[in-house]
């Protein structure tokens, strides 16, 4: 089978590389790119572990061929951060203890700054369906919805 | 902000101990850094793929694996005959369940494995694999499993405490308690005879199955796997592969997510065995659908009830029988169930039976508080029913019945201090108690308990020249735990939080440690960095007093430093750690302190959970609208975690209560082997999970720590099916109270 | 001698005896003394027991100590999640 040459932008950096074309983005970050930040919980579309942004849109990468990205631009969970300064998400995330063991936080956190930058002002039902495709089994999701509510009111201030 | 309340009942004055400071591991883990089990990879590595039974239950009569060693870009292939006997029983089965012997006993069993150069050809590999079965009639229920005449997994099995007769399935019978029921129950004024069923769950961790193994044909080996026990796997891997176990070093990625569902081995002895024959290392990773399939779901259950209570509350006895199916191999907690039933209660006669019985299902593995969750569902909806129909407060009946110290446990022991009833109290006292509800809301409650484990633990503590300390202890961080041992060293010490850097060490650098399970770890492990920093400590003294040229008695260590003390010592400013550790190589060398411990002594735990439901009369669907947890937690080391613990407990147990099952077909095939269809409890699920920390000190430990991790699964299937028929006047007694089985139940009313 | 007290397992293995004494100082003593004492509670002893001794539990420490008047309670082997 011959591989599709795919020429796109992740996380800000130019990149390509060459994918079956059925694999999925989820595959290609993981194991083409070395971005193992986006984790597959389920490959099916159904716990939001591998949650990323295409051209701006929420996806779940599991469910996108790594040859639709060609020409557009992926932001994923390594790209969150600006050098040494945490997105307010993150450090939120931290100071709240809104992770136990970890493994869905980089999805949540790419679906919560999806919601941000949609709707600054969420109220807790907002942010609890907007994450309703993220499974979290640790925390019960008490924890992450206060975090999201409290970077939100301090992305606030700050705008 | 406040999350929960909190209330010191201990005495000690702490100073970073009861704090909530940042976790060292939290920038790794927000920024896509950490690496998990299928985060790894090495040089020349192979893909590992697994093929697995689609029936039942099948004699394996043949397995042809000649096409797919032929097949381009294959480097081995794996059967059972490839591992040699195990001798240990337990061991053995591990090994059956990790790779099928003579027969495949559940849908999913693994039969073969493959390790190819890629996922396209390890999968194509898998085609020409050729198994030829002969399918067996199966059976997946408990009480069929039970009957005369069942198909019958193993013969010869079965122990000797059953009776003689009883189907093969059945591998045992245990029995606890005091008293004579019958003579208790003519006292009552009631007598409630109910059965109860609950059905398989999973633990659900997002984080499947994961595993890089690499081993040469000298017998050494190094595996990275996401597991809650290192050293488990490395003991285990070594048994079935007839390694040593020096010569295998695991290290423990970090872990997604566990909940005793990785307190065994799957992937990792199949790994290491495709490695040696391919000459390559070997990665493996599950789907969610093999999670669901081949790993260890829980038991599911059907318990018969008894229980007598007088018209004033007082339950005059009780009785349980308890059926656990724990899948294709013995070992379903149901002695666990049996012995934690009634254990929140203070009973003159009290009697569990408990049978555990093998099915065609995966083997279970433990699942938070194994066993006890099912158990409190049946007794805990039994009290309900009885308080209800004598019209009391059934908060109430529990106080009043409720085990203290000095309470002759239902299993056998004397309680000592333990905190049920101040659980009791404060949840008759939080506001959620007089809350209004409104039509077709409901309000329950319930009560739980766990026993909490110690075990072997092994950690080592390092002062490093410029007086930073390093922790080095052998248990991987599932929620938290390397803030909690920081904290304690820290606290210990003397020193600043931020001084302090927990690392979880490989198999090569520590002794044994007893796995991430029976929420041991805050109190073991804490035990043990307590015991190492007290170490290190008496050593810092000793360089002080040589420094001095005092006797090392007249050196004490306050604040982080040595002082001199006594009449005697002579006048000289405190030596603080770090100027200590500075001149550590003029003293005598480097300074350390390290502690090995079987930690045993861990002292049990309650819990009481309070839940708001509405039932939608139309739909049968039910909503968790207001939940608050009551927990006894010794004393809450970081109480962010202790909190996170609480709620994820409460969380899953809702899940169990509403909506999670296994479902199996006429054919024995697992029907829902996903997230879609195996519905996990989402955000948009859910109401904020209040949380009141309890604080009554654990006499076994140092600072009075108790286990909290499991407790919290215990009680909230009761208090969530008791909320449900205050909300709906029905009363269901199997789980989940899914809106089917809800709506024919209130239709039927 | 140190009163034992057996779940009824364990009991019915030796004629409904639901307390038994045993010469012991230490886990590990008591435990020998009783498998020799009655063998019939041996094949349970070698799968495995957890002992409570005055209401804390341990599993396998031989020389944890027993006194005369402690309260000892055999416990089928426990196990965590
Ligand atoms: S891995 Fe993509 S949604 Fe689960
Ligand atoms: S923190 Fe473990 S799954 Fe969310």
């Amino acid at each position: 089978m011959s591989k599709i040459h795919v020429t796109t932008t992740v996380n800000g950096d130019p990149v390509e590389f060459l994918c079956e074309a059925s694999e999925s983005l989820l595959d290609v970050l993981r194991d083409r790119l070395s971005l193992t930040g986006s984790k597959e919980g389920c490959g099916t579309g159904d716990c939001g572990a591998c949650s990323v942004t295409v051209g701006g849109r929420l996806v779940c990468s599991c469910l996108v061929l790594g040859a639709e990205v060609e020409g557009r631009s992926v932001e994923t969970i390594e790209g969150m951060a600006e050098g040494e300064t945490l997105h307010p998400l993150q450090r939120m995330f931290i100071k709240h203890a809104a992770l136990q063991c970890g493994i869905c936080t980089p999805g949540i956190l790419v679906a919560a700054k999806s919601l941000l930058e949609r709707n600054p002002d969420p109220t807790e039902e907002e942010v609890r369906y907007w994450l309703a495709g993220n499974l979290c089994r640790c925390t019960g999701y008490d924890k992450i919805i206060r975090a999201v509510l409290a970077a939100a009111a301090e992305m606030r201030e700050a705008s | 902000m406040a999350l929960g309340s909190k209330r010191d009942t201990s005495k000690r004055d702490f100073k970073i101990v009861g704090t909530r400071p940042l976790r060292p591991d939290g920038i790794d883990k927000v920024t896509g850094r950490a690496r998990y089990g299928a985060d790894m990879s090495a040089p020349g590595m192979l893909v590992g793929l697994v093929l697995r039974s689609p029936h039942a239950h099948a004699r394996i009569k043949s397995i042809d694996t000649s096409r797919a060693e032929a097949l381009t870009g294959v480097h081995a292939v794996v059967t059972r005959a490839d591992f040699g006997d195990v001798e240990d029983a337990a061991t053995a089965d591990t090994l059956d369940n990790c790779m099928a012997g003579a027969k495949a006993l559940y849908d999913g069993h693994a039969v073969a494995a493959v390790a190819a150069a890629s996922d396209a050809v390890a999968k194509q590999a898998l085609k020409l694999i050729e198994v030829e079965y002969e399918p067996l009639p199966h059976v997946t229920d408990v009480d069929e499993a039970m009957a005369p005449g069942a198909p019958v997994l193993h013969e010869g099995r079965t122990d000797e405490t059953v009776p003689q007769g009883m189907s093969a399935n059945v591998i045992s019978r245990c029995q606890f308690g005091h008293g004579d029921i019958e003579a208790g129950l003519a006292k009552a004024d009631r007598v409630l005879k109910r059965t109860y069923r609950t059905e398989a769950t999973h633990q659900g961790y997002i984080e499947p199955h994961a595993c890089l193994a690499s081993m040469g044909p000298d017998g050494q080996a190094d595996l990275w796997c996401c597991t809650q026990g290192h050293y488990m796997v490395r003991n285990t891997c070594a048994a079935i592969l007839g390694l040593e176990q020096g010569k295998l070093r695991v290290t423990a990625s970090e872990i997604g997510g566990g909940f005793g569902g990785k307190t065994t081995v799957f992937l990792e002895p199949v790994a290491l065995m495709l490695s040696k024959k391919a000459g390559r290392p070997v990665k493996m990773v599950m789907t969610r659908s093999e999670v669901l399939r081949a790993t260890g779901p829980t038991a599911s259950s059907s318990i018969d009830v008894r229980i007598g209570m007088t018209k004033d509350g007082r339950i005059t006895a009780g009785f349980a029988e308890l059926r656990y199916q724990g899948g294709a191999y013995p070992g379903s907690p149901v002695n666990m169930g049996a012995m934690s039933a009634f254990a929140p209660y203070d009973l003159e006669n009290v009697r569990t039976i408990g049978w555990d019985v093998v099915t065609n299902r995966p083997r279970q593995a433990a699942y938070r508080a194994p066993g006890a969750p099912i158990a409190a569902f049946a007794v805990e909806s039994a009290i309900d029913e009885l308080a209800k129909g004598f019209g009391l407060d059934p908060l109430e009946v529990r106080l009043k019945n409720a085990a203290r110290e000095g309470t002759r446990a239902s299993y056998g022991p004397t309680y000592r201090a333990i905190g049920l009833e101040a659980t009791l109290r404060t949840a008759k006292d939080h506001p959620h108690w007089t809350a209004p509800l409104g039509p077709n809301q409901g309000r329950g409650v319930a009560c739980g308990f766990w026993f909490n484990f110690g075990g072997d633990t092994c950690v080592s503590l390092n002062i490093t020249p410029d007086g930073t300390v390093t922790l080095t202890e052998g248990n991987p961080d599932i929620g938290g735990s390397r803030a909690s041992m920081s904290m304690m060293a820290a606290e210990e010490l003397g020193i600043p939080y931020d001084k302090v850097r927990t690392v979880i060490a490989d198999t090569g650098s520590l002794g044994q440690n007893e796995v991430t399970d029976g929420s041991r770890v805050t109190f073991a492990v804490g035990l043990a960095t307590i015991e190492a920093a007290r170490a290190a400590k008496r050593e810092m003294c000793r360089r002080a007093a040589k420094v001095w040229g005092i006797d090392e008695e007249a050196v004490v260590w306050e604040d982080g430093a040595a002082k001199p003390s006594g009449p005697n010592a002579g006048e000289f400013p405190p030596m603080t750690l770090e100027e200590i550790a500075a001149i550590a190589s003029n003293t005598g060398g480097p300074i350390a302190g390290h502690f090995e411990v079987n930690a045993e002594g861990a002292g049990v735990s309650f819990a009481t959970h309070m839940v708001d439901t509405e039932v939608d009369p139309e739909t049968g669907a039910v909503r968790v609208l207001r939940y608050t947890v009551f927990q006894d937690a010794g004393k809450a080391v970081h109480p962010d975690y202790v909190e996170g613990q609480f709620q994820g407990g409460a969380a899953q147990g809702i899940g169990w209560a509403l909506n999670e099952e296994y479902i199996y077909g006429e054919d024995g095939t697992l029907q829902n082997p996903g997230f879609l269809d195996y519905r996990i409890p989402v955000a948009s699920d859910l109401p904020m999970i209040d949380t009141v920390i309890l604080e009554i000190p654990n006499p076994g430990h140092p600072y009075g720590v108790r286990g909290v991790g499991e407790t919290s699964i215990v009680p909230p299937l009761a208090a969530v099916a008791n909320s449900v028929s205050d909300a709906s006047g029905v009363r269901l007694t199997d789980l989940p109270l899914s809106p089917p089985k809800v709506l024919a139940a209130i239709q039927s009313r | 001698m140190v009163q034992v007290r057996l779940w009824g397992s364990l009991a019915s293995a030796i004629g409904d005896q639901t307390e038994v004494e045993i010469e012991a100082g230490t886990l590990g003593e008591l435990l020998e003394g009783l498998a020799e004492r009655y063998p019939a509670l041996r094949p349970q002893l070698d799968r495995g027991v957890s002992v409570a001794i005055d209401g804390l539990l341990y599993n396998d420490s031989w020389f944890t100590p027993i006194k005369e008047d402690s309260e000892v309670v055999l416990l089928a082997r426990l196990e965590g999640g």
